[in-house]
């Protein structure tokens, strides 16, 4: 497949970009902040959101959805990151919808993609337990009993654990810390007995929770997949989780970076515009190459994804060990070079670097990719 | 609610776009497997068996010309064959030996030699350089006069711009060229000259008016290397290779039929040139060396414990090595694709040049950190008589030749983001 956005594709990112920049700005989110929200965006976002179809994009159209595919989701997500915009659109309308999708019986699917595609319910994964991304060092237990499951354990840096209907959770019927064999997904209900929610709050304001499980009952029908056969499902929504984490950051250094090339443009000292000083010249250049080496791999692996191309999981980890240094670099450079008003809490660019080490730190940072990246290809 | 966003409303305009489409690519696929098949056919009965694997690194390489030595019987039958059906130049068109190949036609022969291993019939500057600029600007006699010598391999070509006192500031060059009426006698030295004691013919900037504004005044001109004046002597580099020249032009005699384009107004067919150099340059640095790739080369060399290699920290910089490298070639495809597609171009041959090369440059760093000891050693047969060491040091020219990297992000600067 070509590596260009076909015109459904484009049409959905312009329409994206309008919609972001019009309802959910940053500007919205300072304003969420300040006032102390509990989610990080406006009461109606999701339901304007639902409504134009985002949250179906990624639902089979057996199940009531559009089956856009991923690089049309990925457009919406980038721009998403251009504007800082939360929102349920990562945890449900991707995690929640790949995970049911991968491992979900047809009642299963049938009940929940129906109900995410028409904004009914919202859902969130909850995977890590130390403070380091570790899929296979998973010991929440899940134990099988008078034909139901019992789930004891803790997670944490789940996100919109505190405000998802749905939680999606890995735990172990099998096995040890360090196995792929015996991991096992279980949709639980948030309100359910023993479930303890504590929100934390995080430099970049969205919506994290540790949740702790104490002895939660789930019906045998909540198991999602085969007991002991869950981590297939688990890599593959968190390759997906991944690519559209990296498609976000793409959105981050965007701006980060047009924003940052407006005021090379604007800001003068020693009496001439700075962007004349040739050490910010060859920074700069640097600086959107590294960029557009960003949008050919996002593009590929969002693509990669939609063709079950059997390098999905590889292009998954090199796209976000790839955005997760350049990232980096966007948001310090745009600190940087915007200097003293860069520090400041009045001005928005700040803001881009305290989203940005969160959604790099999510299920894996730039060292766990390229790890991984390298036990893939056999070494 | 919001209607003008509803991705239902962009399925539904969509829908109709994508139903005018559909008739009109489906031909064009027919015909492409037919010249698919055709194509594999040839192939198989024309390309011979030896030429079926990738060259050792640069010496076997073919490059034609008048007083080419060819390697074996069979690399000369294999740039015959191909010239013959214009391959060599499958793009050009076939008024001028070219293959007259369209896009998609030009894909699938490429896609095929890739399947076979078959290398390159022909390595050219001609076919490179010269001859796209000829196609662009060039005079229908000069046309007919260059381009089918070069599909043929039968002129070698060189690149007169470099001066001792011109390299990043290239238009500041100052071989002269005088007007004598129907020619021009031209005095100077060029430097950098890639293969010039090789090469058959040289195209040459020459500042054909003195009083001109510095980019306005440089003429592109042709001429033979046999001409009495022109002395090219190889310089010998730090890898103890001498692939480039000094040539010395002393009242060389240039007919001025042999000007490309209008006197005085060669600038911009040499910065078009210099645009085709650095995506040749840039594109050097995604070649695999020996048909492996680092990972693979490392871990052969390094050895794997428990399937990971020996030496975390070289396994580190390996994996970001290949993590870079998978970014830049899906970059240079996505331009492809871009232009082919008829979007803007995104990145361009600036950045591909600067990042092409700086990748290049890192990776034989890397190279040599795999290989140790083994990684010094100059000459004799177990090192392939010195060639990690002296490639190697090749590299570090990669990000000087063609505009440094320097110079290419103060294009980048300039031309793309407007910083002035």
């Amino acid at each position: 497949m070509a590596l260009v956005l076909n015109e459904e594709q484009q049409m959905l990112k312009e329409s994206a970009q309008g919609f972001l920049a019009e309802f959910a700005p940053v500007a919205e989110l300072r304003k969420q902040r300040d006032a102390g929200s509990q989610t990080g965006y406006g009461e109606n976002l999701w339901a304007q959101m639902a409504n134009m179809g985002w949250a179906a994009i990624l639902v089979p159209e057996a199940y009531g959805g559009l089956d856009f595919g991923h690089v049309g989701m990925g457009q919406i997500v980038e721009q998403s990151g251009r504007t800082l915009t939360a929102s349920p659109l990562f945890a449900t309308a991707v995690l929640g919808v790949t995970a049911i999708n991968l491992a979900g019986s047809e009642e299963q699917k049938a009940e929940l993609l129906g109900a995410i595609a028409g904004g009914e319910i919202t859902t969130a994964l909850a995977v890590d337990e130390k403070i380091h991304h570790a899929p296979t060092q998973i010991t929440m237990s899940a134990v099988k009993q008078n034909g139901s499951y019992v789930l004891n354990g803790a997670k944490r840096f789940v996100a919109d654990g505190s405000t998802a209907d749905k939680l999606i959770v890995a735990a172990r019927t099998a096995g040890e810390a360090g196995e792929t064999k015996g991991i096992s997904l279980f949709v639980v209900d948030r309100s359910a007995a023993g479930v303890e929610v504590e929100r934390t709050e995080m430099a970049d304001t969205r919506n994290y929770a540790n949740i702790t499980f104490t002895n939660v009952e789930v019906a045998e029908t909540a198991l999602l997949g085969e007991e002991g056969k869950g981590f297939k499902a688990l890599s593959g929504t968190l390759d997906a989780g991944n690519v559209y984490l990296a498609a976000e950051m793409l959105g981050i250094c965007q701006e980060s970076f047009d924003r940052t090339l407006q005021y090379l443009k604007e800001r003068k000292q020693f009496g001439v515009l700075i962007g004349s000083f040739q050490a910010l010249q060859h920074r700069a250049a640097d600086w959107w190459s590294q960029i557009e080496l960003c949008k050919s791999v996002v593009l590929k692996a969002l693509q990669a994804m939609d063709e079950g191309d059997a390098k999905a999981p590889v292009l998954a980890s090199v796209a976000k060990a790839k955005l997760c240094q350049v990232t980096e670099l966007s948001t310090n450079e745009a600190v940087q070079m915007h200097a003293g008003i860069g520090m400041t809490d009045e001005y928005e660019i700040g803001f881009f670097m305290k989203r940005a080490r969160p959604a790099q730190i999510m299920f894996g940072d730039n060292s766990y990719h390229t790890d991984r990246f390298a036990l893939l290809c056999g070494y | 609610m919001h209607q003008k966003y509803s991705v239902i409303a962009i399925l539904a305009v969509a829908f109709l776009t994508l139903s005018i489409c559909v008739t009109q690519q489906e031909t064009n696929v027919s015909d492409l497997q037919a010249f698919r098949h055709e194509t594999r056919d040839w192939l198989e009965q024309n390309c011979p068996v030896s030429m079926r694997q990738p060259t050792s690194g640069g010496d076997d390489a073919c490059w034609g010309g008048r007083n080419y030595q060819f390697a074996s019987e069979d690399q000369q039958l294999w740039m015959e064959r191909m010239a013959a059906k214009g391959w060599t130049a499958p793009d050009w068109p076939t008024e001028y030996g070219g293959g007259g190949l369209d896009k998609g036609q030009h894909k699938v022969l490429k896609e095929e030699l890739a399947m076979i291993n078959a290398r390159s019939p022909l390595d050219s500057f001609g076919i490179w350089m010269i001859g796209p600029a000829l196609l662009k600007f060039g005079s229908e006699a000069l046309k007919q006069q260059h381009l089918p010598p070069i599909v043929r391999g039968e002129i070698r070509w060189c690149q007169g711009y470099s001066e001792p006192g011109a390299g990043s500031d290239l238009a500041g060059l100052q071989s002269k060229g005088e007007d004598m009426g129907d020619h021009f006698i031209a005095n100077g030295q060029k430097v950098w000259t890639s293969y010039g004691d090789k090469a058959d013919w040289m195209f040459c900037l020459l500042r054909t008016d003195t009083e001109a504004k510095k980019q306005m005044g440089i003429s592109l001109v042709l001429f033979d290397m046999e001409t009495p004046g022109v002395t090219p002597k190889p310089i010998k580099l730090i890898s103890g290779s001498s692939p480039f020249c000094e040539t010395f032009l002393d009242d060389v005699r240039v007919e001025k039929d042999q000007v490309v384009g209008d006197i005085n107004h060669g600038w911009t067919i040499a910065k078009y040139l210099l645009t085709h150099e650095r995506e040749m340059i840039g594109g050097m640095g995604m070649a695999e060396v020996g048909g492996e790739s680092l990972g693979q080369h490392a871990s052969q060399v390094l050895g794997l414990e428990q399937g990971r290699m020996n030496n975390p920290i070289l396994r580190a910089e390996v994996a970001a090595w290949e993590i870079d490298g998978a970014c830049f070639a899906l970059t240079a495809e996505r331009v492809t694709d871009e232009v082919k597609s008829g979007q803007g171009v995104g990145a361009t041959s600036a950045m591909l040049k600067y990042f092409g090369t700086e990748l290049n440059k890192r990776r034989f760093e890397t190279l040599l950190k795999i290989n140790g000891s083994d990684g010094m050693v100059w000459n004799g047969e177990a090192s392939n008589d010195g060639w990690l060491p002296r490639t190697w040091l090749r590299t570090k020219g990669n990000s000087i030749e063609g505009g440094t990297s320097e110079v290419q992000l103060n294009v980048i600067a300039k031309n793309i983001l407007g910083l002035g």
